[in-house]
């Protein structure tokens, strides 16, 4: 009996500890790395446009949020519907407000607790990048041993003019000689020495150097014609001056805000949308107010800082079009952004670099289908591909796209 | 099969065999001896080319500067290149559809029919998918006019209200004409309007009147109405002169439930049979399996003796063939019978009444308890507002929407008299003859930029929405009447929405909130419940309407001729809609033209000649004062004495599409016993100049083979399912094998899509909604009346009509009877995507290529113009761009949709506009696969079967054509053609067809075509031997 109750306490006592630390888990911030690996995705592909964990953009920096908020359930409640916990007079919600010029948050109504508790695990679990790989992936690639490339060609077009000039030299030095030798009276065996059949004017004069030139130069004329006219309409570099000096560099580079945020239509359709200057002022409302630039998207949209309302008077905004296909070929963003997850460097190139984008691939049919002959179908976890998956299975190799008709005209063209 | 051979013709020339016929016949490309351009020289093509050299190498130095503008603020549920998709509904007059329409970028670009609907059930017509085009009418008004001078609604309201009160001042008569108005709330504002006003009249007519008939309700069931046909419960159909699946009350929905019995398949071997008795051949008589000519004043005596033989009554004869036989039959299906008539006589239609109360159809085939709203005019009120206006008793009138200076008989004293009123006002989006003819002009929306309501029937409810901003300062006509009757900050979207929370939302339980009520109504277009039914007592009057309609009227002319509705342009209101316009009469062919038709044997008593290229002469007549001249078009099937004229033509004030074109009939129209009668005695017509009608399809041939039309008659049918199929066998070294089943190719494999269309011969009627569709959803070139000529018209799709009859041709006398009254067979034809496809063995640049998916590819940039595809197609369905169509004031008038700013905004983005000297044709609708794969795939899913479907197969009312992959088996189409996989072989093309109906064209020549069509079957009994019927004829 008395063995029976000690179990019973056991289990009494297991059961309420299960019980506490279950109540308790869902207000503690996990330390599992799933946990913050989801965290870290969330946080890129969300919060990171106005937030950074160890400094401050938009908005607060998040590291240490999680005991410098008033709660756990403080900051659930704040993520979720930040207007209600600022008009619930909630103290520390409206120092805040106050302190950001009185911008309010986003509300991610659709969040669930472990999500936005996945999000704090990532900032409590954050660490700031090495400062020494910073360099590493930053410098440019070196060119033998310490000497630049500029110089480099400096010692080798150098080193071409004393050669060039050595020939000249050498061939002034055997004319002077040919010419004092033959004021001497020589035998016959020298004079044919001196005076070979073979000159250099002879040699010119032949009708096989004639042709062998005419054929060099000819080719290389046709070819630089042939490259010239493939070049019709390729754009490749163009980088125009645009309507406000907008940097990618500074936005997708510095401030990793991810592409998506404001190209919205990259997923979903054909276009991959210009960002329509409502975009800009999610975070421009605050931020760099005074700037010239940040005027002409004021201006833009009808913004007076100075009231922080809109006036209603608005002008579109007239970028140029860098990336020009034809009208006759049909491209669709979200068939290779969303269904073929590729990333948007692989045909814009470096944006993150760019201050000014330029158009970075030759948007030629051959680089198209250059392309669709090198890259694998993105078939993962998309059942549309099931059929076609399990057909290729047979043949030896991954699947192409060109193995399942992308190479064939109606797929851009119609 | 039945060893009877039939005899299949396009037209009269080949019928004939006309020398000139036979000359082009076998040409895909023929020089008629046009001379493009006679004025270069060789020497000027080489400037012209060191030119174009010189400017070529130019303009690539730099190429253009192009902008890219972003919304300001963009809505959320707007993307660039993504279309959005909104429910509204089509009504032009008292023709109604309710309609989704799929706006891209803003921009309104195509029309598709509401399945929610319970009235048009998702059909569409050819005026319904080409309305969109409308919208982008370069004619239309840009603002309020003045007396002919732009003016802004200020001004306009300000003039119209002071004069509006003047005239209340000193009790003047103020009158509002409309055509037939569905809207309640419309309706609603102009009792605002009247309240304010009250010496006001709402006076409504329609140019092709149904007020006859609505008097004869009155006369039968005490209650003026147009009652709700049903034509799927109809087992036996007579039909005297109605064109309901052309044009008559409501073709939609009429064509929607006649096809339901006119379905056949192995399990379902029934369908209706079809009685048509009319002067014209219609749609209708087309479709027909018995077809009786008629002329107009034997329409009496034809109904007199079908209500005898239905009564038990003495039998009379009105000397109409199959009159008695359908008469029997009607005793026979009882209660599941109709029997529908065109005439706008009260007399004639209270006889029509008589039967269809004998039969019992009254409560099954037709429901006068549900009358529909579609025809409200009355003749009466409009002729005596007319007298009125003449004798100075109104001093001010609006004209909602109407145009009856053009299609009201008596329009010309209207159009005087209105000089002389103090007010007049047009609300016409465009300035119309009407507008034109007003002090001011008022424009209302086009429908596509409108909030509206109607009714086309009691309990069934449908919104309009704007589906895009209004293109210019048109105002809403609702919103003008109560403005001029003094409301302020009218806004009728909150008008509307009022009434429907007063009318629906209160007295419903399903919704509590009215947003979530009113939402969900805008989102399915439709509002519908089972409105309270009143019984009606019929009461007859038989004995009258019988002494009445058989009194002998004895026609005082030789010819009598019957004004009909214009298939294409209908009343004429969308007259200047070029896709309309060009669109082939559904039998006539003809494109871009007035004319009458004439019957054969006529036709040689007057002397009068058809050839393949169309060249005619003129007629000239006077009908009922009127003074017509036209050229004749010889139709096969008009009854002998008897000429059939379009209304809709002759519009002065229409814009550049369809000026000059045609003579207008509404003039020649005449009151008859209360109600406009569209029937007329003429003498004998003078035969004038000579004249060039452009007409597709008549100077083609099928070369004699058999297997283009498959068909037979149901009782053959119901033997064996696969009657009048047509499998010519080959004898192999082993064994004889079917001649399709022989290659010498080795055939694909298709991996994923299969993509086929099955195509229903029994219920295509010939419609050409799809051809309008096609052209719309593809940016079809329009190429105007000169090039059809050169027969260089572009639809991708066309409807190919065979006429067909039993009698072999050799003397005259075999032919004529012939062409008497021959059958009818539509097909449509598109490119069959062969999978041996002789298009693409011939180009020598690999334009035209095969994709996995069996698609045969059409890449325009790749295209150098050889046309050796076209040469090589046996389905002649290529089509060449002889020209540069877009950007090209040559095509100004035709293809407006491409040569103006206002028209290129219908252009469907994702379809590209070829260019001059590049080949073209149908490409099942790639871009529609491409979006329904995409969708799929985003989703990461297996694309379903139906969420890819053609234009063609969406504007289909009777569901004939079916589209989809035949790879996937439970699909429609895998269903419908019972396509047997073989479990070896599972993506081979050859693959085994069950259904025992479906055949492929010119299957033997081994082409491997993947569009099928099912047999065409006819509800006829069997038929005697060809030659007794030819002496029964004779």
């Amino acid at each position: 009996m008395k063995y029976k109750l000690a179990d019973l306490i056991k289990f009494f006592t297991l059961a309420l500890l299960i019980l506490s630390y279950s109540s308790s888990f869902s207000q503690e911030i996990p330390t599992d790395a799933a946990s913050i690996s989801a965290g870290e995705a969330l946080f890129n592909g969300n919060c990171k446009s106005c937030h950074r964990v160890d400094k401050k953009l938009v908005g607060p920096a998040l590291a240490g949020v999680q005991d410098r908020a008033p709660s756990i359930k403080w900051i659930l409640e704040w993520v979720k519907n930040p207007a209600k916990v600022i008009a619930s007079g909630d103290e520390y919600a409206n120092k805040i407000y106050n302190e950001y010029n009185k911008s309010q948050m986003t509300a991610f109504t659709s969040y669930t607790d472990t999500q936005i508790l996945s999000i704090l695990a990532y900032v409590k679990a954050y660490k700031p990048e090495e400062p020494a790989a910073a360099p590493a992936a930053g410098a440019p690639a070196a060119g033998g041993a310490g000497i630049s490339n500029d110089y480099l060609n400096v010692i080798i077009a150098g080193m071409i003019l004393i050669l060039v000039l050595m020939v000249v030299i050498l061939g002034l030095i055997v004319s002077a000689l040919k010419r004092f030798l033959n004021q001497k009276d020589l035998n016959e065996d020298d004079a044919e020495v001196v005076n070979s059949p073979y000159s250099v004017s002879s040699i010119t004069r032949s009708s096989g150097f004639i042709f062998l030139v005419v054929f060099v130069v000819a080719s290389i004329g046709f070819k630089q014609v042939i490259d010239g006219l493939y070049s019709i309409g390729v754009q490749q570099d163009y980088a125009p001056k645009q309507p406000i000096a907008f940097s990618h560099k500074l936005h997708a580079g510095a401030y990793e805000i991810n592409c998506k945020y404001c190209h919205t239509g990259v997923l979903k359709g054909k276009q991959a949308n210009i960002p329509s200057p409502n975009i800009c002022m999610n975070c421009h409302t605050q931020i760099k107010q005074e700037s010239p630039e940040i005027q002409k998207i004021y201006s833009a949209i009808g913004y007076d800082p100075k009231t922080a309302s809109y006036t209603g008077k608005q002008k579109p905004i007239e970028w140029v079009r860098i990336h020009n296909l034809p009208d006759l070929a049909y491209f669709n963003h979200a068939q290779h952004v969303n269904v073929g997850g590729i990333e948007c460097q692989t045909c814009h190139g470096p944006v993150q670099e760019m201050e000014v984008v330029r158009q970075y691939s030759l948007l030629t049919m051959g680089w198209c289908i250059d392309c669709h002959r090198k890259t694998d179908v993105n078939n993962k976890g998309n059942d549309y591909y099931n059929k076609l998956t399990e057909l290729h299975k047979a043949s030896k190799g991954k699947m192409k796209v060109e193995d399942i008709g992308g190479l064939e005209c109606a797929k851009c063209h119609y | 099969m039945s060893s009877k051979k039939k005899i299949y013709w396009k037209g009269l020339p080949e019928l004939k065999n006309d020398a000139a016929f036979v000359k082009h016949a076998d040409k895909e490309f023929v020089d008629l001896g046009v001379q493009e351009d006679p004025g270069h020289s060789r020497r000027d093509f080489l400037k012209m080319m060191g030119f174009s050299v010189a400017a070529a190498s130019l303009a690539a130095c730099e190429a253009p500067v192009r902008k890219a503008i972003p919304y300001i603020v963009k809505p959320v549920d707007v993307d660039p290149g993504i279309p959005n998709y909104y429910a509204s509904t089509y009504v032009n007059g008292g023709d109604y559809c309710s309609v989704v329409v799929k706006v891209r970028d803003g921009r309104p670009i195509k029309l598709e029919g509401n399945a929610l609907s319970s009235v048009t059930k998702g059909g569409t017509s050819a005026q319904v998918e080409a309305s969109v085009l409308s919208l982008y009418d370069n004619f239309r008004l840009r603002g309020p006019k003045i007396a002919d001078k732009a003016s802004d609604w200020e001004t306009v309201d300000k003039e119209i209200t002071t004069k509006l009160g003047e005239i209340a001042g000193k009790g003047g008569q103020i009158r509002i004409v409309s055509n037939t108005l569905l809207s309640p709330s419309t309706k609603a504002a102009i009792e605002v309007f009247k309240a304010k006003y009250p010496t006001t009249t709402h006076i409504q007519y329609d140019p092709v009147s149904y007020y006859g008939m609505w008097k004869a309700n009155e006369e039968s069931f005490g209650k003026g109405l147009i009652p709700s046909y049903d034509f799927s419960k109809a087992k036996l159909i007579v039909s005297v002169g109605a064109d309901f699946l052309g044009t008559w009350l409501s073709p939609i929905e009429f064509t929607k439930g006649y096809a339901v019995n006119r379905e056949v398949s192995e399990d379902k071997r029934e369908m209706s049979r079809h009685y048509q008795f009319e002067s014209n051949l219609t749609l209708t008589g087309a479709n027909a399996d018995y077809r009786g000519q008629m002329k107009p004043s034997q329409e009496g005596a034809v109904l007199a003796q079908i209500y005898n033989i239905v009564t038990g009554g003495s039998a009379t004869d009105s000397g109409v063939k199959w009159v008695e036989k359908a008469a029997k039959e009607l005793l026979e299906n009882k209660g599941a019978s109709l029997v529908v008539c065109s005439s706008n006589d009260k007399e004639t239609q209270v006889l029509v009444n008589e039967i269809n109360n004998a039969l019992g159809n009254y409560g099954t085939t037709i429901l006068p308890g549900l009358p529909v709203n579609f025809r409200q005019g009355n003749d009466e009120a409009m002729a005596a507002f007319v007298e009125e206006v003449k004798a100075g008793k109104v001093d001010g009138v609006i004209f909602y929407n109407c145009n009856p200076v053009y299609d009201h008989p008596m329009g010309a004293d209207l159009e005087k008299a209105l000089k002389s009123l103090t007010l007049s006002v047009s609300t016409s989006y465009t300035p119309d003859e009407t507008a034109s003819a007003s002090g001011y002009m008022a424009p209302d929306h086009h429908y596509l930029e409108s909030w509206n309501d109607f009714e086309p029937k009691p309990g069934h409810y449908s919104l309009s929405q704007p589906a895009i901003t209004p293109l210019f300062k048109s105002r809403q006509a609702q919103e003008s009447f109560m403005v001029w009757a003094g409301e302020q900050n009218v806004d009728y979207f909150t008008f509307v929405s009022d009434n429907w929370k007063k009318w629906f939302f209160d007295k419903q339980n399903a919704e509590a909130s009215f947003q979530t009520f009113w939402d969900k109504c805008l989102y399915n277009g439709v509002y519908e419940f089972t409105a309270d039914s009143t019984s009606l007592n019929f009461t007859s009057h038989a004995a009258e309407a019988l002494s009445v309609v058989t009194a002998p009227a004895k026609p005082s002319g030789q010819y009598e001729v019957v004004i009909y509705e214009s298939y294409g342009i209908g009343t004429g209101a969308m007259a200047n809609n070029p896709l309309l316009q060009e669109l082939p009469d559904p039998i006539t062919k003809a494109t871009w033209d007035h004319y009458v038709t004439v019957s054969q044997l006529d036709a040689k008593e007057l002397g009068i000649e058809n050839d393949a290229e169309g060249h005619t002469q003129m007629l000239s007549f006077a009908v009922n004062g009127k003074q017509v001249e036209l050229p004749a078009l010889i139709q096969p099937g008009q009854a002998k004495g008897t000429l059939g004229v379009a209304l809709g033509y002759g519009r002065t004030k229409v814009g550049a599409v369809a000026e000059n074109l045609g003579q207008n009939l509404y003039p020649a129209l005449k009151l008859a016993n209360g109600s406009l009668s569209y029937i007329a005695s003429v003498a004998k017509p003078a035969v004038k100049d000579s004249f060039q009608l452009a007409q597709t399809q008549i100077h083609q041939t099928y070369m004699g083979r058999e297997n283009v039309i498959q068909e037979s008659v149901l009782a053959e049918f119901k033997k064996d399912p696969s009657a009048g199929r047509w499998n010519p066998h080959i004898s192999n070294w082993d064994k004889k094998e079917e001649a399709k089943d022989v290659s010498l190719w080795k055939g694909h494999e298709y991996k994923n899509h299969y993509w086929g269309m099955a195509i229903d011969l029994n219920t295509c009627t010939g419609c050409a909604a799809c051809v309008v569709a096609c052209n719309v959803e593809n940016n079809v070139a329009l190429v105007g009346k000169q090039e059809v000529i050169n027969r260089r018209e572009m639809h991708w799709l066309r409807i190919d009509r065979y006429y067909s009859s039993d009698a072999l041709p050799g003397s005259y006398k075999e032919m004529e009877i012939a062409s008497d009254n021959p059958e009818v067979t539509f097909q449509p034809m598109m490119c069959q995507h062969c999978n041996n496809a002789p298009c693409e063995t011939v180009c020598p640049v690999a334009a035209t290529t095969h994709s996995t998916e069996g698609l045969n590819q059409m890449t325009y940039n790749r295209c150098i113009g050889t046309r050796y595809c076209a040469n090589n197609c046996p389905y002649k369905v290529r089509r060449f761009n002889w020209f540069k169509y877009h950007d090209n004031q040559q095509f100004y008038q035709s293809n407006p949709a491409m040569n103006t700013d206002l028209g290129r905004m219908v252009l469907n983005p994702e379809v590209t506009v070829r260019s001059r000297g590049v080949m073209e044709k149908c490409s099942f609708c790639v871009q529609r696969i491409q979006t329904g794969k995409l969708t799929a795939k985003k989703e990461k899913r297996p694309l379903n079967d139906g969420e890819v479907i053609t234009a063609c197969q969406a504007a289909c009312t009777t569901g004939a054509i079916v589209f989809g992959d035949m790879n996937n088996p439970e699909s429609r189409i895998s269903k419908l053609l019972k396509i047997e996989n073989d479990p070896k072989r599972p993506y081979s093309i050859d693959k085994k067809i069950g259904n025992p109906r479906a055949y492929r064209v010119l299957e033997d020549i081994g082409v491997k075509p993947n569009v099928f069509y099912l047999t065409k079957i006819r509800n006829k009994d069997v038929e005697k031997s060809a030659k007794a019927e030819q002496k029964e004829h004779a």
